[in-house]
């Protein structure tokens, strides 16, 4: 390798390095939340809430995406007046903090709704943040990259996000498997975000480092930087039509994508097939794991075949195979059907008796562990409420099944179809910093490409959780209902971005 | 090509206040079906949120609706010059 090329690879080498560990942070920071629902969920609401603090508790986690939108244009625009480096060191900053502090929140059983409405605060800070975040870091190495290999090199960037949730869930399933489930239940949950600050300190050193952007900085120097980039941005008709077709041909599909994928798909084993809180979020690391490398594999295949085919056969894919794939995790893990032929042994039912919260009547509870012939083992069970009325009718007994734990083969095939959907994710997200940073320019590239992501990302991604979660609960659902969101948006995605975008794009981003 | 552009401009056009009142409807459906104990769980926040966040967004849908139908995007541009 010729010296000068050398010496260019280890430049950016370090500013991606540099770039990615503060993003990555960022969305760990981010995720911890999401990948916590549950437990937050009982922390913050009534102990009797039941499904409805799961949705709230979502839509605090939909919440700070929805915001993420109006962190874009906020940064976004500061980004493109001072520069990339001291906006998203602040960004870096504001995320942090909040999620530090989130962790320090008391729960409703001791300052009741408070709790949260200061997370709901918090989580706003967080959302507003990332939207600042994430354009910096792919404009700031897109604009390092040499051309003809910005795929590769964004891609990297790319990698972040997913690698966020990765740690997030490594850190949550090694806490708890460290300080136990009842402790972790208690106050463990807080630990991955007070650990946030750690991670943030180191981030925000490596970056006080780093240099601002040479393309930014030779425009500063001309004096050419925007006066006001929100207004070049989105009333000069010839670059709105622009932002409007990143959004509804490329990051609109792209962020339903990546949270079916990644998020979605947890989430339904954990909620919909009851699988065991660890087993759930094993699944998706192993995926995680073996699809990341996916990102760099396809931002550099489009390098040479362009950007549109990839992302749009990632959401035609998905389009396809969503229904099947979770048609089967329902199947594969049916134990009610699996027991009346398969049971090969039960424990012993341990039997509690109560009373229903802020009532007189009776709640009995028949719990008993048991293992199917293939190995699958799982907890039942029966609930029954005898109403202190002796005259009110007598509700139908409850069967819940809780904690199932999947034999080896399913298991694998499980990660498999998860690790197909993380695929899927590769394929639309590895090369859409490419995609967008060449499609604005300089001048106003911050501002114009962080809005259609955080849209595409924040609003219709970020909503896959809670819109498909509302969905299956409505009355006449299938818990596959909830799958047409997903579908039907990466669908729309896909003909426009099909009909309407250009595989050519413009490769000058010096500009 | 540029002929299904401008077609399918039309249909975003329309799609935009489709999507509205479909998602009016359904809110209006579901908060009632609560409002009478038939649905699990009050879902008047999480709609209003919802139709809230869409109406800015299916109104960018049919201004791209209109764009296409007016053949802007019948060629795109190819360096920052052309923006």
């Amino acid at each position: 390798m010729h010296s000068t090329d050398k010496n260019v690879t280890q430049s950016i080498t370090q500013v991606i390095a540099a770039s990615s560990l503060g993003t990555l942070i960022e969305w760990y920071d981010f995720y911890i939340f999401g990948s916590l629902a549950v437990i937050i969920g009982q922390q913050l609401f009534p102990s009797d809430a039941g499904a409805s603090a799961l949705i709230n508790t979502l839509a605090i986690f939909a919440a700070g995406f929805i915001v993420r939108p109006f962190g874009a244009l906020v940064f976004g625009r500061l980004g493109d007046l001072i520069g990339r480096k001291y906006t998203f060191l602040l960004t870096l900053v504001l995320m942090g903090g909040s999620t530090f502090l989130i962790g320090l929140i008391p729960s409703y059983s001791s300052i009741g709704y408070a709790a949260p409405i200061l997370v709901l605060i918090l989580r706003l800070v967080q959302g507003l943040a990332l939207g600042g975040e994430y354009g910096g870091a792919a404009t700031y190495v897109a604009e390092h990259a040499p051309v003809g290999r910005r795929g590769f090199f964004t891609s990297w960037i790319q990698t972040t996000a997913t690698l966020g949730l990765f740690l997030s869930l490594g850190v949550i399933v090694l806490t708890k498997n460290i300080i136990g489930a009842d402790k972790f239940a208690d106050w463990g949950w807080r630990i991955p975000f007070l650990l946030s600050i750690l991670l943030v300190g180191v981030s925000v050193y490596i970056r006080m480092k780093m240099h601002e952007s040479p393309v930014f900085s030779k425009l500063k120097a001309e004096g050419k930087i925007s006066s006001n980039p929100l207004k070049e941005s989105f009333q000069k008709k010839a670059n709105f039509k622009m932002v409007l077709l990143a959004l509804f041909g490329a990051t609109m599909g792209q962020g339903v994508i990546w949270y079916t994928g990644q998020f979605y798909a947890q989430s339904f084993l954990e909620n919909t097939c009851r699988l065991d809180f660890n087993e759930s979020r094993y699944i998706l690391l192993w995926a995680i794991l073996f699809a990341t490398p996916f990102f760099v594999v396809f931002g550099t295949w489009s390098d040479k075949v362009g950007r549109k085919w990839i992302m749009l056969a990632g959401m035609l894919l998905g389009v396809v195979f969503y229904r099947p794939i979770y048609q089967y995790f329902i199947d594969a893990t049916n134990v009610k059907e699996f027991e009346k032929t398969e049971l090969k042994s039960a424990t012993a039912p341990i039997v509690e008796r109560g009373l229903v919260k802020d009532t007189k009547d009776s709640i009995i509870t028949t719990t008993s562990f048991k293992t199917l012939q293939s190995g699958m083992t799982f907890k039942e069970s029966n609930v029954i409420i005898i109403p202190d009325d002796v005259l009110a009718p007598m509700p139908e007994p409850q069967t819940i099944i809780k904690d199932v734990t999947l034999p080896r083969s399913t298991y694998i095939t499980i990660i498999v179809l998860v690790f197909f959907q993380v695929l899927l994710v590769t394929m639309v997200y590895g090369p859409i910093a490419a995609f967008l940073v060449e499609l604005f320019p300089t001048q106003i590239r911050y501002t114009s490409m962080s809005l259609p992501y955080h849209i595409g990302n924040g609003v219709f991604g970020g909503l896959v959780p809670f819109i498909a979660t509302l969905v299956a609960s409505f009355s006449g659902s299938t818990p596959l209902s909830g799958l047409w969101y997903p579908i039907g948006i990466a669908a729309l995605s896909f003909v426009i971005g099909a009909v309407y975008i250009d595989n050519k794009g413009d490769k000058n981003v010096m500009d | 090509m540029n002929g299904l552009k401008k077609l399918l401009g039309i249909l975003w056009m329309l799609l935009g206040p489709v999507i509205i009142a479909f998602l009016l409807m359904q809110a209006m459906d579901k908060i009632a079906a609560s409002a009478e104990g038939v649905a699990r769980t009050n879902t008047t926040l999480q709609w209003s949120i919802i139709i809230l966040i869409f109406i800015p967004i299916c109104a960018g849908l049919v201004i791209f609706g209109y764009y296409a139908w007016k053949g802007e995007y019948e060629h795109l541009p190819e360096s920052s010059a052309d923006l």
